[in-house]
Parts: structure tokens; C-alpha cells; sequence
């Protein structure tokens, strides 16, 4: 039996017409549109332009290590968390939520104060006779706020489908004589694709359009993609060049999601 | 050995997580503005915190706003998975699909688009048009809270409630909401930390002359740390400590479920 009419979706439908699809059809306009109102393709090559292409490329390889170091990291936090005692919404958890509720631009600022000059690593070095280390405005001290910022995102997603592993399957992998290392590789990993493919779509996505975490870390001197568009939006204010560029990033995360939910067969459940 | 040294690993991650934290912590009870030595005990940086009406009006609108557009996106959200229930699932399939995209999309991307919006309206920019970026992107959440209550015993149960005599009314509120409740608050919470976490679709759709305190930490931040920062931070986090631990208690006593 049908609970009320359909009727009761429409203000849910109009709003995405109006808050999402409408606004991500003014970007493909702005993006093909020139300051004179013709069509052009100039907002979209400009990626192509020296400064934009290095940002890109800066962009997709600090992303990729810094989400190769949070899986390096979160998987092995996954099932040590698996295996212990403080199980399902216990204390363990507890702590790997808990700084995801306070604000990623204190903790981002956080590894500033840390990393600074005059900071408190830097004088704890001094302290015990070692040399300052120039960490901060470097590419490194951006992927070390990026792993900080995003890894909960990678170890939840995973934890999740670990911990809903059948004990039985390793038990009869464990029967039909495997070891431990095939059951890890032909069970476990088999069977946590899904939330490594949520992990890495939650970390890498972020990770690849940040402009905060360049801007706080890398002192202004170093240009991600996502530093080039909000500067055009903000100081240059050509939001036809911006929304090209933005264009350019959109089709970068729709091919990474393709390859994502290629292995995924959860149809993205596994991200709430 | 094994025990060991996942023990070991488990507190490198807690250190690698906390000590920043930790630092800022006793960082904000410094006396002098240093960032790196501990000169003394003082509470001067709460006074300038809470003396600075800049940053009172940043935690005021963050809240409001965390507040309407939770309960604005969780009243569409929930209205939404009931009226998707009579609809064929193909049908179904397209609108979720079409739901799925503010999750999916980099927020830089959101914010943007909705900024483009807002110009192409001439909307000015302020309090309601972040109020209107944060209820559009907090009502998927409440959408994939809310659907999985949605099943087959629902159904079930609200046939059961007419065949013994219910009206479609008395039954809905009596069976089907408190069926979805659980859903509703996990999907009212996530909402609402959504919305008081959200920085960048907040920076492109606000305007100027608003802060939420996510944007005020930015500004300031480019301006120079100071350490009221450090004292608004080790408040946030011991809000945000107490805040979790009842969650955790109330999600255990009624089965709520945990909330990222």
C-alpha cells in the first residue's frame, strides 16, 4: 500500500533543480561563454597555459600521495580496530571521530603553529641542539595537512566494511587450508574494495580541489588548481576564466568516480 | 607480539591526531603571544575572544544557520523519502542519482556554481544565501539517512495500522514517523555538523560582511595567527568532546545510528 502521494517530493525535487542543477548549469555556461557573451572554448584551454598546467599537475600528484598515505595508514588502523575489544561504537572509534567534529581550518591551522619558523616544533629542536628545518611552504608540509585533515575519512569507510566481514568466511578460507596471507589477499581485500573505494573518493576528491590547506600550509608561494579558480573568482573576478578552469576539474573527478564505481558495486552506500 | 604492536600503532595515529590539538590547547592558556615557548598561565586570550564581537557574531550566525537549514533540510529530506516511496523505482533511481551530486562533488565546485547562481539572479549575497547553499547541501544527507527506514516493514506496519482502523493520518504519524525516526535525527545531526563544519561553500556564498566562524578563522589566519584562535579552538573542541559523548550515550540507549 502506497504511505502518502508522491506530491510530498516536490518541494525535494524543485530544490534540486534550483540549488544543484541549475547552478551547475551556470558554470558550463559561464565556462563557455567569453566576457563578450560569445561562445568560445578560451576558459577551458586556459588549462592549458604554463602556470595551470603545473598547478594541475601539482594538484593530482599531491593528492594521489597524500590518499596512498592515508590508505598505507587506515587500512592497518581498520583492522586493528576490527580486532579490538572496543569493537563498534566504542572508545577507539569514539577517538577517530572526534577531531572530524572540530573545524579542518583549526586543525589545519594547528600543523602551522607547529610547523612555522619560530614554531614548536622548530624550537623544540633548537632546544635540543638540532638544526631548524624549513618544513612549512613546502609541497611536503601541504600532503602532511592533507593526510591530518582527511584521514578519519579513509579509516571510517573502511573500518566499516571490515568490521562486517563474516568470520566464517576466514574461518573456511582457514579450512580449505589457505594462510594467513591468502586469506588476507583473497578474502579480506576482495571484500573491503568497497570502502577503499569510498575512502580514496572521500580523501583524494577533497584533497585534489583544496585551496585552504595549499593556502595555510604552502604560504601562498605554491599554486594548486583549486588556489588558481578561487583566485579568479575572488581577486581577479573573472568568473568566465574561473568557471572554465572549474570545467577542466569537474571532468577530473567524474573520471576518477567512474574508475571508482567501477569496483564499487554498492552504488556509493558505503559513503554515509 | 602482534598485541604489541598494534598497540604501538595505535598510538602513533592517536599522536599524530591529538598533538596538534593538544598544542593549541596549552598554547591558548599562554601568556605571551609566542607560539613556541610557555611563558606563563593567564586567561588573557579567553577575554579577548569573547571580547571580540566580530568573533560573537561569527558563532551566532554559524548556529542559526547550523540550525534552520538542519531542521529546513531535514523537514524537505524526510517529506522527500515518503513521497519517493509512491513513485517507480526507475523514477526513483533518476531523482537519488540526481541527489547524489552535492555529496559527490568538491565542495569548491557546489560553491561556485551556487555563487554564478546568485549573480546570474542578482541575489545579494548574506545571511539567506548561505542559509540556502547549506539546506541544499545538508538535504542528501538527510535523503540517505532517512530512505533505509523506508522498507518493507514500514509498509507493513502501516497496512497493519489501516486494516485495524486507522485513518491514513493516524497511522502515518503513530506507525511510519516513529519507524523513520531514527533516521531523522541521525540525518538532522549530520545536517547540522555539516553545516557547522562547512568552510568553502560558505567563503563563495557569503558575501561580504558575514562570518560564519569557519570563514573568520580564514580571514584572520591570513592576516596573522592570533592566539584567541588557539582559545576558540580548545573551546570548539571540548564542545565538540561533550557534544560526541552524548550523541555516543543517546545513539546507544535508542539505537540512533552513529553519526560521522
Amino acid at each position: 500500500m502506497i504511505i502518502a502521494n508522491k506530491k510530498w517530493a516536490s518541494p525535494f525535487i524543485i530544490w534540486i533543480i534550483i540549488g544543484t542543477i541549475i547552478p551547475i548549469l551556470s558554470i558550463v555556461y559561464y565556462g563557455m561563454t567569453s566576457k563578450d557573451g560569445g561562445v568560445t572554448f578560451a576558459n577551458l584551454g586556459a588549462i592549458f597555459s604554463h602556470d595551470n598546467l603545473q598547478a594541475l599537475e601539482l594538484s593530482l600528484l599531491l593528492a594521489l600521495v597524500s590518499t596512498i598515505i592515508c590508505l598505507l595508514i587506515a587500512f592497518p588502523m581498520a583492522m586493528i580496530l576490527k580486532d579490538s575489544k572496543y569493537g563498534k561504537q566504542g572508545f577507539l572509534i569514539f577517538v577517530f571521530i572526534l577531531p572530524m567534529w572540530m573545524n579542518f581550518l583549526l586543525r589545519t591551522m594547528a600543523w602551522q603553529v607547529l610547523l612555522e619558523r619560530n614554531g614548536v616544533i622548530n624550537s623544540i629542536l633548537t632546544a635540543v641542539g638540532l638544526p631548524r628545518q624549513a618544513i612549512m611552504n613546502t609541497p611536503g608540509a601541504i600532503i602532511l595537512g592533507m593526510v591530518y585533515d582527511f584521514l578519519p575519512f579513509m579509516i571510517l569507510p573502511i573500518y566499516n566494511v571490515v568490521s562486517k566481514i563474516d568470520k566464517h568466511l576466514l574461518e573456511a578460507a582457514y579450512d580449505l587450508g589457505a594462510n594467513k596471507i591468502t586469506v588476507f589477499t583473497k578474502v579480506i581485500i576482495p571484500l573491503s574494495v568497497p570502502g577503499i573505494v569510498s575512502g580514496i573518493t572521500m580523501v583524494f576528491i577533497p584533497a585534489l580541489t583544496t585551496f585552504v590547506i595549499s593556502n595555510m600550509l604552502g604560504g601562498g608561494k605554491i599554486n594548486l588548481i583549486g588556489n588558481i579558480i578561487e583566485q579568479e573568482f575572488t581577486v581577479n573576478s573573472n568568473w568566465y576564466l574561473g568557471s572554465g578552469l572549474s570545467l577542466v576539474m569537474m571532468v577530473f573527478i567524474i573520471i576518477s568516480m567512474l574508475l571508482l564505481n567501477k569496483f564499487d558495486k554498492t552504488g556509493g552506500a558505503s559513503l554515509v | 607480539m602482534k598485541k604489541a604492536l598494534s598497540s604501538i600503532y595505535i598510538i602513533i595515529i592517536m599522536l599524530f591526531l591529538y598533538l596538534p590539538i593538544f598544542a593549541l590547547m596549552v598554547l591558548s592558556f599562554n601568556e605571551a603571544k609566542s607560539m613556541a615557548v610557555f611563558t606563563g598561565f593567564s586567561l588573557n586570550w579567553y577575554v579577548e575572544l569573547f571580547n571580540s564581537r566580530l568573533i560573537m557574531y561569527a558563532v551566532v550566525n554559524t548556529f542559526t544557520i547550523a540550525i534552520i537549514s538542519a531542521t529546513v533540510a531535514t523537514i524537505i529530506g524526510t517529506a522527500a523519502v515518503v513521497g519517493l516511496d509512491a513513485m517507480r523505482p526507475k523514477t526513483q533511481n533518476v531523482i537519488l542519482a540526481a541527489n547524489n551530486i552535492p555529496m559527490l562533488n568538491a565542495d569548491i565546485v557546489t560553491g561556485i556554481s551556487l555563487m554564478l547562481f546568485f549573480l546570474i539572479l542578482r541575489v545579494p549575497q548574506g545571511y539567506m544565501t548561505i542559509l540556502f547553499a547549506h539546506i541544499t547541501f545538508s538535504i542528501p544527507y538527510v535523503v540517505l539517512s532517512v530512505r533505509p527506514r523506508m522498507n518493507r516493514k514500514t509498509d507493513r506496519l502501516f497496512e497493519a495500522a489501516m486494516d485495524l482502523g486507522a485513518s491514513r493520518k493516524y497511522a502515518f504519524r503513530k506507525v511510519v514517523l516513529p519507524e523513520l525516526r531514527p533516521g531523522i535525527l541521525s540525518g538532522f545531526l549530520l545536517a547540522f555538523t555539516m553545516s557547522v563544519d562547512d568552510f568553502i561553500i560558505t567563503y563563495f556564498t557569503k558575501g561580504a560582511g558575514i562570518n560564519t566562524i569557519s570563514t573568520i578563522i580564514y580571514s584572520q589566519v591570513k592576516i596573522g595567527i592570533r592566539p584567541s584562535l588557539f582559545a576558540l579552538s580548545t573551546i570548539i573542541f571540548v564542545v565538540a568532546f561533550v557534544a560526541l559523548l552524548i550523541v555516543n550515550i543517546k545513539s546507544k540507549k535508542q539505537e540512533v545510528e552513529l553519526v560521522l
